[in-house]
Order: structure tokens, then sequence, then C-alpha cells
């Protein structure tokens, strides 16, 4: 069996919150006799990560991915379950555990805003115990990739956010983990800079076969970077596997495209599926996986069609589709999907 | 890397970014020696009444003792909690949980540099004042000196520790600091910072003893005055408290990681 980096067995998190009524009768009763409630923000989950995967962690906002990120991290204790991380079991901080992982968040920051990165740099190397030959290639190898060595004693507060993301990149990374963390690591960076990232986590997993748990609401940092993803809907672990296996699990419908040789009207062709889009003898139809054969039979039978082509619907449509319904429809059963 | 070679790297690593830090915050640090000038506008009313009443203290007594009132206060000014609230409400503690060194080397280390930093700032106010005052300049004794810095450096330490201890509660609460300011308003009254303890009645002044506070300020000056009768007592007040603050602060710690939610983070 491949060496597991990451295990988690049925781990899940339970919040208790106070719960307040709005108007000065609701604080009132808030101050004298405050009411809580219990929040499960993780259920249950159970999965593997091998060493040198790079693993997807999709859901909806609140869905339970950054606890799930803090308690493999060792931020936050977990109601129920255990995990083991690179051989440790989070929450007891052991340095050799700490020496080990990194977390990035892309909305909080390590670096000391009114210094040059340098300076922040400098402390890590210290509280690593990396000495200063190794820091200063490390750093020179880090920031050449990341193409920030000139930003590097500027101080921190005058970086771009996108230079200041690839600083704490760089300040998460001297210490050489072996498993990252990265939660919505290209948080509003332009288009340059979210692919400046994903190019540069690319790398780091080649050279040094590091693990990767990535969470982040553009879907374009996932397909480029996970090959398998985990998908948490309320908590529960809903799916596992490979991104495409999204489409065969969670996508009960097929693009057509269709080239005519003659016009159709628009409600002939509504009569084979919905109408997506019509541009001249060109049309888009949407039709049910479970009509296709027959649908696309029909097509070519009644309609003077001179070109067709199937096509999945984009995996970001069908993503967000499915955090937007805050329900999985169709979808299997919380935990069956799970591998 | 020895481990003790790796803390004194450590060490040079946070004490030089500390002065970085401290020295790109210059003119804050001039408003908050010259804030912390309490101690001398209590020795212009102190020496005016010393003048006109029967007092413990002649003016030129009184202008000695806020003065190394004041010196004792630059050198022992603690504002952990602030700090460590600020990083938990902010959500900011997390990237330093995830370090494998305690929060507390840092926020000691920065302390101490801080007073590095500030010394130009607070010896300038106290040349000011002695330009002011000719008549309280004095020679302390080099053994008192020596005292005086053991005992500050007991101040300062017993005074982080229970701040630290203290700054724990942020871990629950989102106003830990609410603690320290009603913790200050005694500090202010029993440590010596308004009037010296020789001025109190006998009451309040036996309660005080049991308090760490008369051994923050009014010890350390009393040791640079010469004036102290009981040093070892001082001392050993100063280590039970903080190794009371200590305690507390451990125990906290435990109980605040595992309730720790990562707050915005």
């Amino acid at each position: 069996m491949p060496e597991a980096v990451i295990e988690v067995e049925a781990l899940g998190k339970t919040y208790r919150t106070s719960v307040k009524q709005p108007g000065f009768r609701g604080t009132l009763r808030h101050y004298f006799r405050r009411q809580y409630r219990e929040i499960e923000a993780v259920r249950s989950v159970s999965f593997r990560v091998e060493r040198g995967e790079v693993v997807g962690f999709l859901g909806a906002n609140g869905a339970g991915k950054t606890t799930t990120l803090k308690m493999l991290t060792g931020l936050v204790h977990p109601s129920v379950g255990r995990a083991r991380v690179a051989g440790h079991e989070p929450f007891r901080r052991e340095r050799g555990f700490l020496e080990r992982i990194t977390l990035v968040m892309g909305n909080k920051q390590q670096l000391l805003w009114d210094l040059p990165a340098l300076e922040t740099l400098r402390i890590n190397a210290a509280i690593y115990r990396i000495d200063e030959a190794t820091a200063r290639a490390r750093i020179d190898e880090l920031s050449a990739l990341l193409e920030i060595r000139d930003k590097l004693r500027e101080p921190v507060r005058k970086l771009s956010l996108g230079e200041r993301m690839k600083c704490e990149l760089l300040a998460a990374l001297l210490h050489q983990p072996e498993v990252l963390f990265l939660d919505e690591p290209t948080l509003g960076l332009d288009v340059n800079a979210q692919d400046s990232i994903r190019n540069f986590l690319r790398e780091y997993n080649r050279r040094h076969r590091a693990t990767i748990v990535l969470t982040s609401h553009y879907m374009a940092d996932i397909t480029a970077l996970c090959e398998r993803v985990l998908l948490i809907h309320r908590g529960a672990l809903i799916y596992d596997g490979e991104l495409r296996g999204i489409l065969e699990r969670f996508a009960p419908y097929r693009e057509v495209d269709l080239t005519l040789d003659a016009a159709v009207a628009d409600e002939t062709l509504e009569g084979f599926g919905e109408l997506a889009s019509r541009k001249g003898r060109n049309a888009r139809l949407i039709v049910r996986r479970e009509d296709l054969t027959r649908t696309l039979q029909r097509l070519l039978r009644e309609l003077p069609v001179s070109d067709l082509a199937v096509k999945d619907p984009p995996i970001e449509q069908i993503v967000g589709r499915l955090f937007r319904e805050g329900s999985l429809g169709g979808g299997a059963p919380a935990g069956s999907a799970a591998r | 890397m020895s481990p003790g070679a790796a803390f004194l790297r450590k060490l040079r690593a946070f004490s030089s970014t500390g002065v970085a830090l401290f020295s790109e915050y210059r003119a804050e640090l001039l408003l908050w020696s010259l804030a912390g000038v309490i101690p001398l506008i209590m020795m212009g009313v102190w020496r005016e009444a010393s003048a006109t009443g029967a007092f413990p203290l002649d003016p030129t007594e009184f202008t000695r003792y806020f003065l190394a009132v004041f010196f004792v206060r630059q050198a022992t000014i603690v504002w952990v909690i602030w700090d460590f609230e600020t990083h938990v409400v902010s959500g900011t503690l997390s990237p330093l949980l995830l370090q494998p060194t305690n929060p507390a080397f840092r926020f000691v280390v920065w302390h101490l540099t801080e007073r590095l930093a500030r010394a130009p700032f607070a010896l300038a106010v106290l040349g000011i004042w002695l330009l002011l005052f000719p008549d309280a300049a004095f020679l302390p004794r080099l053994g008192d000196v020596c005292l005086a810095a053991l005992g500050i450096a007991a101040s300062f330490a017993t005074r982080f520790m229970i701040q630290y201890a203290f700054a724990m509660v942020g871990f629950w609460s989102e106003r830990a600091s609410s603690l320290e300011e009603l913790w200050f308003l005694v500090y202010v009254f029993l440590s010596g910072v308004i009037a010296p303890l020789d001025v109190y009645p006998e009451g309040v002044r036996t309660v005080a003893a049991f308090t760490p506070f008369p051994y923050f300020v009014y010890f350390p000056v009393q040791l640079l005055l010469g004036r102290e009768e009981n040093v070892l007592r001082g001392f050993a007040v100063l280590a039970v408290w903080w190794v009371l603050g200590y305690a507390l602060y451990r125990v906290l710690w435990r109980r605040g990681l595992r309730h720790y939610s990562a707050m915005g983070a």
C-alpha cells in the first residue's frame, strides 16, 4: 500500500455558539440568559492522502473545509475521530510535526507588515533551525521560482497583494515542509498572479514530492493542480475521487452542439431539450443524460444536422450549481461516494 | 545545531528584527515615553505639598523618588495582553501557533528590544527633568544600581508573566485587555506610581504588602535610592507571584488551545 501522509478517520468538530435575537429585548435576553446552539462544522470525515498527491478540497462557504484544515494542522482540536499527519497527531503540536507541515491562508499573513519580507525569513530560518547557507540557497531558489527576488528588501506594506502572497508562500515553505495546507492561496489575486502561484505550486510539488491539500473558490486552481478532489457539503464528505468523476456523478445533463444545414425554428429545437443558445444555424441544447442516446438518434433522424458534438458542461458550472443550490439533488447520499 | 546555539540564533534574529521594527515606530515611541510622565506630574504635586506640610520625604527626596519611578516604569512597561488579543481577534495567532516555538518567546524578546529603542527618548525626558530640578541629581552607589537592575528585571518578569497569564483569557473573550485595565487601576494606586508608599496609612501599606503591586515599582525604586531595608523579602515576593502567574498561564494556555477556534482564519 502506498505511503499515507494524511490519514483521517471519522473526524468531526462541533462548535457551540451563542444565539441572539435582534432588537433591544433580544439584547437584554442575551445579556441575562444567553442561549447557545451547537453547530456540527465537520461530520465524520474519513480519507487518506498519499505522499506527493495534490488534493483539492471543494465546498461552499461554511461547508467545513477550513475547519478540517485547521484540525489537520493542529490549530483546532477535533470533537471526535482521529487524524495523523506526517506520522503525528496534529493537535499535540510536536516540534517534529510543525517542522514538516505548513499552512498558508490567503486571508491571513505571517509577514511583518512594516519590515521587508527578508526579516520574517530570517526569523523563520532561526525558528526552524535552518543554517544560514541553506536558508540563503532556499530563499534564492524559491524567490526565483516565484519571481520576487527584487521584492524581498521592500517593506511588506508597499508590496502588491500578489507580491505579498508570493512572499507569504516563500516564508511558509522556507523550512521545506512535506505537507502543504493551502487555504484560498489565490484569494483576491489577478489572473496573472493566480497563474504564477499555480505554476509555482506545481513545480514545488514536482521538485520536492510534497503533498498538497488545497482549498479554493477558483475552480481554475483546482483544475490546474488537482487530479483528486474531496467534496465537502454541510460538514460531510460526499465525494472523494478524480475531478472528472464529479461530472459523472453530479452532472445530470450533457451539452449538445449542433450545426444545421437548413434553418430550423427554435420551437422545433426545444422539442429535443433545453435550448441554451442559438446563433444562426448553430445551436446548443442541454439534454438529460438518460435521454442522450435517444435524443441524438432523433436529432440525426429528424433534423438536417451537418455537425454534432456532445460535451460535458464545464466543471466550474457543475460545482457552482451544486453549492448554489445547497443540495445535491439526485447525487449520491452523504458518505457513499467516498472511496 | 546544538539547542544552545539554536536558542542564541533565535534570540539574535528576534532581537535584530525587534530593533528594526521599533525603529520604524520612532514617533510612537516618543509619544509612549511622553505618555509615561505621570510620575513627573505627581512629582510637582508632592514637591509642593511637602514644602508646606509634614511628610516623611522632603521636596528633593520626592523629586528623586519620582524620577526613579519614571525610570523604573519606562523599563518595566508591559503591553503583551493587547498584542496577544489582537493576534487572537484577527486570527494571526494561527501562523504563530504553527511554528515550532512558543509565541511567548517573540513577545518577551520584543518587549526587551523595545526598551533599547525607547531608551534614548526616556533618557532625554529624564535629562530635561534633571535640568529643571538640578537639586535632585544624585549618583547612586554601584551596589544599589546592581540591586536595582535586578529588581527592575524581576519586576518586569513578574509583571510580564501575570499579564501574559491574563492574556490567555483571550482564548475565551475578545476583550481580555479589560482585565489588565482593572488590574492597572490597583497597580497605579498601590505600586507607588502616584505616591511613595511611605505616605500611605499603615493599614493600606499592610494590605499592599500581600499584593505584588508595591514590588513592581516602589521596591526597585527604593533599591535604586538605597533605601530598601528588606531586599530578600522583596525578591521572594516577586518570585512567588511569578510562579503563580506561570502556573495560571500554563493552565489557561493548555485549556485555551483546546478551546481555540482560530477566529477568522
